[in-house]
Order: C-alpha cells, then sequence, then structure tokens
C-alpha cells in the first residue's frame, strides 16, 4: 500500500461529485428544513429536542432498534442453512436453490402485501384454516412480532447471497490445512469457515439490520405506526409538509443506518480475510450421504415452501376470481393476465432497462468505492462509504422531491425540464440501490489478498491493468450478488420513482401495479403484473447464477 | 435508447406544436394528474378520445398529496394541462396557491347544488363532475361468520358487537375520509361529534394509512367493516365481492373535482376534457361497473341501472345535512391531528378503555349497580374529553401552528406532544375507572 496515484484521486473525486449532484444535494434541498427555526428560518437544533422529548418518537426508535435486530436473527436462521447446503455439499439444484430463495427480496409493492394478508392475516387462509380444524388464530401479522416475521421473510436473501458469495471464495488450502492438523466437523466449520466467511456475513446481516430499520412499506401494511421510518413517511407525506419533524427523524435514520454500518466495519477492522491462493474451487464440496440428502432436501424444502408462500399467494391471486374470507379463490381465471398482456410489454421493457442501467451503475460504483476505501490511502476515503450508505436510510420520496426541486429548473435545449428525462429515474434508482452493491463488492474485496496485487505489479503491471486483469475477475462473484440484488429491487421500486414517472410510456412495471391496484376491479390485473415482474427478475437471476457456476467452473479447472 | 429518445422528442415537439396553435385547436396530447385508478381513468380516456378525434389524454396517476407537491415543485415549468382528484380541500389547497386557471364550463343540464354542497368552486376554479357520499362497507361472509349485525348508524359501530372490526383510513392520509370526520363534527357539533368519533375509534381494528387499504381489507376478508367512500364499495360489488353499503344519516354528499392548471400547456385541450366530463357522454361512463360513482347531471340517472343511488331522488340521500366547506378548510390540519395524537396512534390504550367499558356493559345488563354505572359514566367521559375547543381549533393561532415555516409561533411538535399527553393520562385514568366499575358490577 502505497501513497495516492493520481488515478485515484481522479477517481474519488469523481465518485464524490457523483454522490454530491445526485444524492447530497437533492436531499440537503429538503432536509435542511430539519435544522432551521421555525418563523426565521435560523440554523437550530431545537426540532432535535423535541425529537427526543416526545414519547412517540422515542418509542419508535426503541422499537425500530429492536425489530431490526430480532429479523438479523430470524433472517440468519433462514439464511445459513440453504447457503451451508448449496456451497458446502455437492448439492443438485444448488443454482434453483438460490434463485428460489432469492426471490422473497423481489416482493412488489401492494399486490405482495395483499398476498401476505390473504395467506397469513387475521383471516388469511392459516388462520381461517386452523380455526375451523384446531379453534384457534395465530397473530403471525400483527404487532412488532408480525413486522419481524414479515421482514425476516423478505430480506433473508441479503444475508444468503453475500454469506454464499463469501463462502464460494474461501480457500480450499484452508480448509485442508486444518483437516491435517486434525480438524474436521462443526469445530472446522466454527473455527475455520465462518470467520473466513464473516465478511459477507456481516454484509449481509448490516443490510438487513439497515434495511429493516428504514422500511417502511412492511410496518404500514402491517399498520404498525409506532417505528421509525413509517414515522417520517407519514409525516412528509401528510399536511404538514413545511413542518420539520419528518426531516428530523430522516437525519436520525441517517445517522442510525450510518452507525450501524460504522459498527459492522469495526467488527471486521484489523483482521485480515484475504486468501492468496485463487481458482481453487473454493470449498470442498463433500458428497452427502441418502440420508443426509434427504435432511437438506428436507430442510431446503420447508424454508423455501416458507419464504415462497407469498409468491404462491401472489400466484393464486392472479388467477382468482374473487378471494375474500375464503382459504382459496372462489374460482379461477386467466382473464386478468390477458387485461395486462397488452400494456405490460411497454412497462417489463422500460423495468429491464432501468433496472439494468441502475444495476450497472451501482456495481461500477461499488467496486470503485470498494477499491478506494481497503486499497488507498486517501483521506477520508470511509465518507465515499459512509454517504453512499445514507442512501439506505433517505426516503424515496424525499430523494424524489429533491431530483424535482434541483433538477426540474434546469431545461433542455428544447426547453423540457431536465426532471423529465427517463435517464433521472434510472438515477434515482442507481442511488437507491447503490448500497446493495457497494457491500456485496466490499464484502468480495476483502477477501482478496492485496500480495496478489502487489506480485501483478512488481510483474510491470500498472494500477489499471492490474485492477482490470487480476482484481475484478477475482471479485466476479461479489460483483454478480451486487448486480443481482441491485437488479432486482431496483425493478420492483416504488416511491421514488411515483415522484419521477411523467409519462405512461416511461413508466416501469411497478408504477402499473400501483396504477391497477388502487380499485377492486383492478386487483387481478395488478397480481397478474405483480406475477410478471417476479418471474421476470427471477429469470434474470437465474441467468446470472448460471453465469456464476459456468464462471467459477472455468477458474476452478478441474480441481 | 434512441429510438426512446427520439420518441421523448416527438412527444415534447407535438406539446410545443398545440400550444404554439393555441385556442380552438383541440389536438395534440392532454396531462392530466390523477388520483384515480386506472379501472376509472381507462374507460373515460376511450370515450374522451373517441369524442374528440386527434387528441391524446395522457394520465399521471399520482396520489393526492404527491400530485399537489408535484405540481408545486415544477409550478416553473408547468407541463400538466388538469388536475383530477376527489377531495375538494386539495383543490382548495392548489387554487390557494394560485396553481389553478378559472373557467366557465359551457355544459347544461347540472344543478348547482348536490345534497347541500355547491357542485362547482364559487370562484370558478375547479368542478364537479360527480358526487360521492360517505358511508359504511361491509363484508357479508366476515359479517356472518362473527355474527356482526347490519350497521345504519355512525353510533352502531360503536356497539360491543364490533369491537376490533372496524377500520378506516387516517384522515390526515386521506381526504376523503377528512370529510367524513368532518362531516360527524359538524353534523353532531365538536364535543359530540369527538365523543362519537372516539366511541368508534374504540372499536377499530386498524387505522389505515392509504384510503384504499380500507376498501381492500374489506374486500379481502381481512376486516369485517370500513368506513368509506360509496363508490369504493359499488364498484367492490360489481367486480363480484361480498360487501354492502350504507349512508348513515349524518353524512354529506361532496363532488369530486377536475380543474386546469396554471399555464397549462394546452388549455384548449384542457377545456375540452372538462366539457366532455360534463356532457351526457362523459356522465354517462360514471356509470359503468368499475367506476360507479354518481353523475352531477341528474339526466343521466335514466340509463342507471335499477339500484343505482340518486341523490338528487332518493329522499334518504336528499336530507343529509349541508357542508360547511370554509369551516372545515379552517380547522383541517387541527382536526387532522387530534386524530392521529388522540386516536391513530393510542388506538391500543383506546381500544383497552373501550373493552373494559364494554365489559361493564355487559355486567350492568345482567345486574344493575349504580356506583359502578357513575364510573362507567365518568370513565366515558374522560375518554370523550378534548384538549382544545371547537374556537381554539379554527383559531389563526392554531393554523400558524400547522403552517411551519415561515410563520412564527407555536410548533406543531410542541402542541402534539401536549395533545398526546392530554389523551394518554385521560386514557389510563379512564381505565382505572372502567376496571374499578367492572368489580362493583361483578
Amino acid at each position: 500500500m502505497r501513497g495516492a496515484t493520481p488515478g485515484q484521486v481522479a477517481a474519488a473525486a469523481l465518485i464524490a461529485a457523483f454522490l454530491a449532484v445526485f444524492l447530497v444535494l437533492p436531499v440537503g434541498t429538503v432536509m435542511y428544513v430539519a435544522f432551521t427555526e421555525k418563523g426565521t428560518g435560523a440554523f437550530t437544533l431545537v426540532n432535535f429536542a423535541d425529537f427526543f422529548r416526545t414519547e412517540l418518537f422515542v418509542r419508535s426508535l426503541w422499537n425500530s432498534v429492536y425489530v431490526s435486530a430480532m429479523s438479523v436473527v430470524w433472517a440468519s436462521a433462514l439464511a445459513l442453512p440453504l447457503a451451508i447446503v448449496t456451497t458446502r455439499f455437492a448439492f443438485r439444484g444448488a443454482a434453483l436453490v438460490q434463485t428460489l430463495g432469492f426471490l422473497p427480496l423481489i416482493m412488489p409493492p401492494f399486490v405482495g402485501a395483499v398476498a401476505m394478508q390473504l395467506l397469513f392475516g387475521r383471516n388469511g387462509s392459516v388462520n381461517l384454516l386452523l380455526d375451523e380444524w384446531l379453534g384457534f388464530k395465530v397473530p403471525f401479522m400483527e404487532g412488532l412480532n408480525g413486522v419481524i416475521f414479515v421482514q425476516s421473510l423478505h430480506y433473508f436473501p441479503f444475508i444468503l447471497i453475500n454469506l454464499s458469495a463469501s463462502l464460494r471464495n474461501i480457500d480450499r488450502a484452508m480448509e485442508e490445512a486444518a483437516q491435517n492438523l486434525g480438524s474436521s466437523g462443526l469445530r472446522l466449520f466454527r473455527r475455520i469457515v465462518l470467520p473466513l466467511a464473516m465478511p459477507g456475513y456481516l454484509a449481509g446481516a448490516s443490510l438487513v439490520f439497515v434495511k429493516v430499520f428504514d422500511d417502511l412499506a412492511t410496518p404500514l401494511l402491517l399498520n404498525v405506526k409506532d417505528m421509525l421510518a413509517p414515522q417520517a413517511y407519514l409525516r412528509v407525506t401528510s399536511i404538514g409538509i413545511a413542518d420539520p419533524m419528518g426531516y428530523v427523524i430522516s437525519v436520525v435514520l441517517v445517522v442510525a443506518s450510518v452507525g450501524a454500518m460504522w459498527l459492522s466495519a469495526l467488527a471486521t477492522r484489523g483482521r485480515d480475510f484475504s486468501t492468496t491462493q485463487r481458482g481453487g474451487g473454493g470449498l470442498a464440496r463433500r458428497q452427502l450421504s441418502r440420508g443426509e440428502a434427504v435432511l437438506a432436501w428436507g430442510a431446503v424444502g420447508l424454508i423455501l415452501l416458507l419464504v415462497l408462500s407469498p409468491h404462491l399467494g401472489l400466484l393464486l391471486l392472479s388467477f382468482a376470481t374473487v378471494w375474500s374470507f375464503a382459504p382459496l379463490p372462489d374460482g379461477y381465471t386467466t382473464a386478468h393476465y390477458a387485461r395486462v398482456f397488452g400494456e405490460s410489454s411497454t412497462y417489463i421493457a422500460n423495468t429491464l432497462v432501468y433496472a439494468s442501467l441502475a444495476g450497472a451503475i451501482d456495481v461500477v460504483l461499488g467496486t470503485a468505492i470498494a477499491y478506494l476505501v481497503l486499497r488507498t490511502r486517501l483521506v477520508a476515503r470511509e465518507w465515499l462509504d459512509w454517504t453512499a450508505m445514507a442512501a439506505l436510510a433517505i426516503p424515496g420520496l424525499v430523494l424524489g422531491i429533491g431530483y424535482l426541486r434541483c433538477f426540474y429548473g434546469v431545461q433542455l435545449p428544447g426547453g423540457q425540464p431536465l426532471a423529465t428525462l427517463w435517464i433521472m429515474i434510472v438515477l434515482a434508482l442507481a442511488i437507491r440501490r447503490l448500497p446493495y452493491a457497494l457491500r456485496a463488492c466490499h464484502a468480495a474485496m476483502q477477501q482478496i489478498s492485496a500480495s496478489l496485487e502487489e506480485a501483478a505489479e512488481n510483474l510491470g503491471a500498472d494500477k489499471a491493468r492490474t485492477l482490470r486483469r487480476v482484481v475484478v475477475p477475482l471479485m466476479t462473484g461479489g460483483i454478480l450478488a451486487g448486480f443481482v440484488t441491485s437488479f432486482s429491487t431496483a425493478a420492483v421500486e416504488l416511491s421514488a420513482t411515483l415522484m419521477l414517472v411523467q409519462s405512461n410510456s416511461d413508466a416501469p412495471l411497478a408504477y402499473g401495479l400501483y396504477v391497477f391496484m388502487q380499485s377492486a376491479a383492478g386487483r387481478g390485473p395488478g397480481a397478474a403484473l405483480g406475477v410478471i415482474a417476479v418471474l421476470l427478475v427471477a429469470a434474470c437471476t437465474l441467468a446470472a447464477h448460471l453465469v456464476a457456476e459456468r464462471d467459477h467452473r472455468r477458474k476452478g479447472g478441474s480441481a | 435508447m434512441q429510438t426512446r429518445r427520439a420518441l421523448a422528442g416527438a412527444i415534447s415537439a407535438l406539446g410545443l406544436l398545440a400550444s404554439i396553435q393555441g385556442a380552438g385547436a383541440q389536438s395534440g396530447k392532454v396531462t392530466v394528474v390523477t388520483s384515480f385508478a386506472k379501472d376509472v381513468t381507462d374507460p373515460v380516456k376511450r370515450a374522451f378520445e373517441k369524442a374528440v378525434p386527434g387528441v391524446v389524454l395522457e394520465v399521471q396517476n399520482r396520489n393526492t398529496n404527491a400530485g399537489v407537491k408535484f405540481l408545486e415543485e415544477t409550478r416553473a415549468g408547468n407541463q400538466v394541462d388538469l388536475f383530477w382528484a376527489s377531495a375538494p380541500d386539495a383543490f382548495e389547497v392548489l387554487k390557494g396557491k394560485k396553481l389553478l386557471q378559472a373557467y366557465a364550463p359551457k355544459a347544461t343540464g347540472i344543478p348547482e347544488k348536490v345534497g347541500a354542497y355547491p357542485i362547482n368552486d364559487r370562484d370558478g376554479f375547479y368542478f364537479g363532475f360527480a358526487a360521492s357520499g360517505y358511508g359504511i362497507m361491509w363484508n357479508e361472509r366476515y359479517a356472518r361468520a362473527n355474527r356482526l349485525p347490519e350497521p345504519r348508524e355512525w353510533q352502531d359501530l360503536a356497539k360491543p358487537a364490533f369491537h376490533d372490526h372496524v377500520s378506516i383510513a387516517a384522515p390526515s392520509r386521506s381526504g376523503t375520509t377528512h370529510l367524513t370526520i368532518e362531516a360527524i363534527l359538524q353534523g353532531e357539533g365538536w364535543d359530540k361529534g369527538w365523543r362519537t368519533i372516539k366511541e368508534m375509534a374504540g372499536n377499530f381494528r386498524q387505522v389505515t394509512e392509504r384510503s384504499f387499504g380500507v376498501p381492500e381489507a374489506v374486500n379481502s376478508g381481512q376486516v369485517g367493516v370500513g368506513i368509506v367512500i360509496d363508490f369504493f364499495a359499488f364498484s367492490a360489488q360489481a367486480s363480484g365481492f361480498p360487501v354492502k353499503f350504507v349512508y348513515p344519516s349524518v353524512s354529506t354528499i361532496v363532488p369530486a373535482n377536475v380543474a386546469i392548471v396554471a399555464n397549462a400547456p394546452n388549455r384548449a385541450g384542457a377545456e375540452a376534457f372538462i366539457e366532455f366530463l360534463l356532457s351526457p357522454a362523459g356522465q354517462e361512463v360514471l356509470l359503468e361497473p368499475s367506476i360507479r360513482r354518481l353523475p352531477v347531471n341528474p339526466a343521466v340517472y335514466a340509463k342507471a341501472p335499477a339500484d343505482y343511488p340518486n341523490p338528487f331522488t332518493d329522499p334518504r340521500l336528499g336530507k343529509l345535512m349541508p357542508f360547511d366547506a370554509d369551516l372545515s378548510e379552517s380547522r383541517t390540519a387541527a382536526v387532522d391531528t387530534l386524530f392521529d395524537q388522540l386516536v391513530t396512534f393510542q388506538l391500543d390504550a383506546l381500544k383497552a378503555v373501550t373493552k373494559a367499558l364494554h365489559d361493564v356493559d355487559a355486567a350492568l345488563a345482567r345486574k344493575d349497580n349504580a356506583a359502578a354505572r357513575r364510573l362507567a359514566g365518568e370513565a366515558r367521559d374522560l375518554v370523550a374529553a378534548m384538549p382544545v375547543t371547537a374556537a381554539q381549533a379554527a383559531s389563526p393561532e392554531m393554523r400558524a401552528a400547522f403552517a411551519g415555516g415561515s410563520t412564527k409561533g407555536a410548533r406543531q411538535a410542541e402542541l402534539e406532544q401536549q395533545w398526546a399527553a392530554f389523551g394518554r393520562e385521560r386514557y389510563a385514568q379512564a381505565r382505572q375507572k372502567a376496571e374499578e366499575a367492572l368489580k362493583l358490577a361483578r
């Protein structure tokens, strides 16, 4: 690690400028209200005093912390078995399990909520059947525990993806060395494998924590209002839009999110997770005995059934005529698909373009930021990381309003405001999903030993060439994980999109869904669009996994 | 990407062309920002484009608040011709911010008032195109399974049978629910009205943050009863859901509106849209099963199905009380915030008291006890108590507190803390009394 090169400084400056223009500035124009005094506009912190004096907000803060922490625990319980079975054992259909295990992340807005309620709600299928047969109901979707239940199902893929990528990257030599020294089984896993996979696990776990902390859709769906993110949303979008409290809460959210990221960085600081040898094919894949295979399939099947039940509900809903207070729909029809068929092609094309562009921007930025943070000694380089992560805590609506405020006044040569161009939707999506890609790339780079780059440089390669020929190829798994997460979550984003969509011809699937889901007759077509969105993203994810597997085999050679 | 860019260019060129051609040219793109669902906008769009050949209706779907915010943020380079939504108060806000353009519709056959409510804005900035009433919607299957009686009046929802079965949207989030609450307050008076509202609220299952969240929950049977605007129930019935609807006698009929945005790029097209919407052809579209709104042209009801409610002839709807829009406007923020702080965010406490009071009533019905009856009455008064009077709620000081930004005075957050603390204390005391009463009555 030597001093910074001019190229690195330039890259850092470029990224800082990008984040400043498309994140800090638009958000700043909206959020500065949090620091102003009512009536005079002078700088003040009295609004923050109000926050801590208000019982509702303090209660919300603790509820959010509790729910986020518990969600991490349960999400880990769901993700660990899936990740281990698919990476540590010769397990047929690993790519399929990885894809299916990833689907919960893609829960289309509104319609996903309806499907969840129809299955797990107070009068959902499960409770109606329980009540009929056993005479009691289980409050799956009530209060804070309901939020934890839904959030764990929804966000555990963050841990699954990042942990799997990490496990695949562990050098087999480490495992073999441990085995030669007499370690095996659980001890081997606990002392060698898990610690080496820590960057991936922490990347996933911290994402789950922060995402749950900042998520407002699920608590609102369950009508839990005493959590922080819903409070911010309700305040910003209710009538008192000039009221500072909504932005005060947003600032608290940003600080808490960055704080959580900082803590997780602290946990990996000063430890070396990198391994030198590459292309060893990752961990040895053990063959499963017949009994073990049955056990593994059983566990995987059960988990998948649980986490995919919302999608099953969605599928039923998309074929249902009327589904009301009954375990199953009254009848089935394909009319909903016929109704959305004509117009969905525009939505699908737009979604693919927007989400893949956003994903591409995210992995480029994510790799660059991870490289700058981990491999250079630039002053304040961590600030790039933290600023980008803060995007996680910015309500989409605030970003949307900020974009309108900053870019609507900028006229293009044709007299059209800059903010009305569809590329702004892409940029908003890229900013909102950057944290996912960044964490994945960061974790991947932590696992690469700097000595490989030094070797390349000693052999005469310059920095750029080393990056291109050594670092990026070794990070493929992480970059891919980042792309897939950013892409698929961008494909179902709504809150910022809703503010920026200017015409139907520019609208993505999520907007189409929203437009349908406002009326009783639109429920079926909305669900059909939701199913299309899920299938679309699933197909892309599966393709990405197949590419990753092939790449992995190619690098692993015959080993 | 090239084609998309070309397309965007072509569209903006079209818009430009249309604005150059000016009045008389009813062609090109007409852009409307609306909170209405696709099931409402699609049939209207089809009929409009057929009636006025050469024009394309571009629908931008945003919820009412986001739509208002959008027009505000983009006023410098406005690209929108029309604003089209339910809640009259959103139009009042836009009018106050000078974001609307006055117009005098030429359509005939539309009376001045529906029920007691004027159909058009008196200054000519927005125009009613459909009427909507508020009432109670319920799921028949749910009601049968939980043995709920048929509700008729708001007070019915306060009965023990409905405990934990009723849903409402937060008035601060839903313009239509706000009007329902305001209608109860105007119909029964400030103190009595809040008492009714809180007694009902003690039976709430949930307070949703979207207007459509309520009919959605009733349709799917997650909640039994919902307080909704009429067409949510009618269009659900038309789609086959097992739901019913009733207008309570203290309710109001309010028009849903359309307005031309100030500096509309295609003003002629915007005027053509309003004329179409108010014409018999446009009014008939409202009768479609997926829309089911009440037309403002009485003649159109001749073509409606037999059981279609008609506010111009139905005696029950005709004698609904008048609605004072100015009074409503003067205390909007106060009423919404009071509801949020005393009901939405304290629902658990309020429900606990209400449940205890229901239990006391049941015990008293078996064996009367004067002391218990007195304690229960005191508990009810504590629940019904309000931190501000009607006069205070509509006072200029109160409005300044909610205006944020440039006005001095009390901060909204301060008032909220006071009101929340007021409610928390009263509910705790009331619960204590109710539990004492329960001990005596048993």
